[in-house]
């Protein structure tokens, strides 16, 4: 922890950098923290509890934090991914910001960690808590925190193969154990996957019903970064704007659809919904059928081509006449 | 979803073709007099890398029982790579469609070129006889009043 404060000290006071967008300790557990002043540096920490994928303050439409200066960024493996995506479809240039990664053993479940999804203060979320989540006592802060175990750690976190993040211009802290792993997630999804297609249906549509179309998982995302999204148009209107099951339906399928491939599993799409819609089966899915079919899987190096936009003469094609 | 004056359910299906292969080949169907479902209603598209899913997703919004979706064949592309493109599109949208809970039958993808008036035919013919067993997309209907 030192060591990153004592980084982000030397690249503020050196004028490498206007900003270090980093974690510090808030009210309510970990919160971004947007260190212009060296002397604040002693705010920065990093520990289980830093669920949130930072790399989303990169996206050119929040430009207003331009004005600040050269960023630095405080990564895990999974954010390191979403600067490469970000990075491989052109949205920032690697020599724009100043990457810190960390090396992580694993973050905890958002509820666990900073408690504002709906089942972490015990109420249930809008709709009472989502599919396959088990239910969280109350959040302890500071190094009272849940110790991570496969009942705690994050979904991601099974499947994590970037404990040290690549893309990194500082490597900071040493490389912790690494973390317990959860099969919840694959579990449910190969659940879901055994049901009929009815079943799966009535499945989503219990799920879907909450959804109350605020966004939140296209604004928390680092790879929704269109100014203008197809949610929003409305000459010609492709998304309807109102939440009802047709409406909540073509939303989340065109979400998780223009994330194939792209997404980063960084689970902010699930920590910031409302409703407790569990979001990443559907990211998961396809991330499982991008590297199936496509030998591709999420990766901090911006030079592997995304596999949606790109192409082999010999892809699969089983499943056309 | 129609219906015939006997109360029998005809599956109303959309097809997205491509204009350089799939639209002609149902053109060379139409032209060779063979004889197929009057159930698929048409929709031509310069290419199939101009489908977007969410095109699919309106067809089942507007009433589609079914959909097609057709176009030329690998390396037949008029804009050399939109087919490519397409299949790849397609493939990801077939597999999050089904995890979603829409019946993959429901959903017919096929390489059709110029020549293949009879291919289109059996394409539209197995779609139509597949889409009527599995009767109209009521579930997909419903959605719209449900708050």
């Amino acid at each position: 922890m030192q060591e990153l404060r004592d980084l982000a000290r030397k690249l503020l006071s050196d004028g490498a950098v206007g900003v270090v967008i980093g974690y510090e300790e808030g009210p309510h557990g970990v919160r971004p923290a947007f260190i212009t002043d060296g002397a604040d540096a002693d705010k920065l920490i990093f520990d289980r509890r830093c669920v949130q994928n930072l790399a989303t303050y990169l996206a050119p439409r929040r430009n207003h934090l331009g004005k600040l200066g050269k960023k630095a960024l405080v990564v895990k493996g999974c954010d390191a991914r979403a600067v490469a995506g970000l990075i491989r479809e052109t949205q920032i240039k690697r020599e724009d910001v100043v990457i810190i990664g960390v090396r992580c053993g694993g973050v905890l479940r958002s509820d666990l960690a900073i408690g504002n999804g709906g089942s972490g203060n015990g109420e249930g979320g809008i709709g009472g808590g989502g599919a396959g989540r088990p239910a969280a006592g109350a959040v302890a802060t500071g190094a009272a925190a849940v110790a991570l175990t496969p009942e705690t750690v994050a979904d991601r976190c099974a499947e994590c193969d970037i404990r040290e993040p690549h893309l990194a211009d500082h490597l900071v802290g040493e490389l912790p154990p690494a973390p317990p792993v959860s099969k919840r997630r694959e579990e449910l999804i190969a659940k879901i996957e055994a049901m009929t297609p009815g079943e799966r249906w009535d499945f989503w549509q219990q799920e879907l019903e909450r959804c109350v179309l605020c966004h939140a998982c296209r604004e928390v995302c680092p790879m929704c970064f269109c100014e203008r999204c197809v949610a929003d148009k409305t000459v010609p209107q492709w998304l309807e704007s109102s939440p009802t099951g047709r409406a909540n339906f073509a939303w989340h399928l065109t979400r998780a659809l223009h994330q194939a491939g792209r997404c980063c599993d960084c689970g902010e799409c699930e920590r910031a919904c409302p409703a407790d819609i569990p979001l990443g089966l559907l990211n998961r899915k396809l991330a499982q059928v991008v590297e199936e079919r496509y030998e591709f899987r999420a990766t901090d190096d911006p030079e592997i081509p995304a596999p949606v936009g790109s192409y082999k003469l010999n892809d699969t094609q089983e499943f056309i006449l | 979803m129609a219906e015939t004056s006997n109360g029998a359910f005809e599956p109303k299906v959309t097809a997205f073709v491509c204009n350089w292969c799939t639209y002609t080949g149902a053109d060379l169907a139409g032209t060779s007099r063979l004889q197929m479902s009057p159930n698929v209603r048409i929709i031509r598209l310069p290419c199939t890398g101009r489908i977007d899913p969410l095109f699919i997703v309106k067809a089942f919004e507007r009433g589609a029982d079914g959909v097609i979706v057709s176009g030329c064949h690998p390396a037949d592309c008029h804009y050399t790579s939109g087919n490519y493109h397409a299949r790849r599109r397609f493939a990801l949208f077939l597999e999050l469609a089904g995890f979603m809970g829409i019946d993959p039958k429901r959903i017919t993808f096929s390489w059709v070129s110029a020549s293949e008036g009879g291919k289109w035919r059996d394409v539209v013919n197995d779609t139509v006889t597949r889409v009527r067993e599995l009767g109209p997309f009521t579930a997909y209907r419903e959605l719209a009043g449900k708050p």
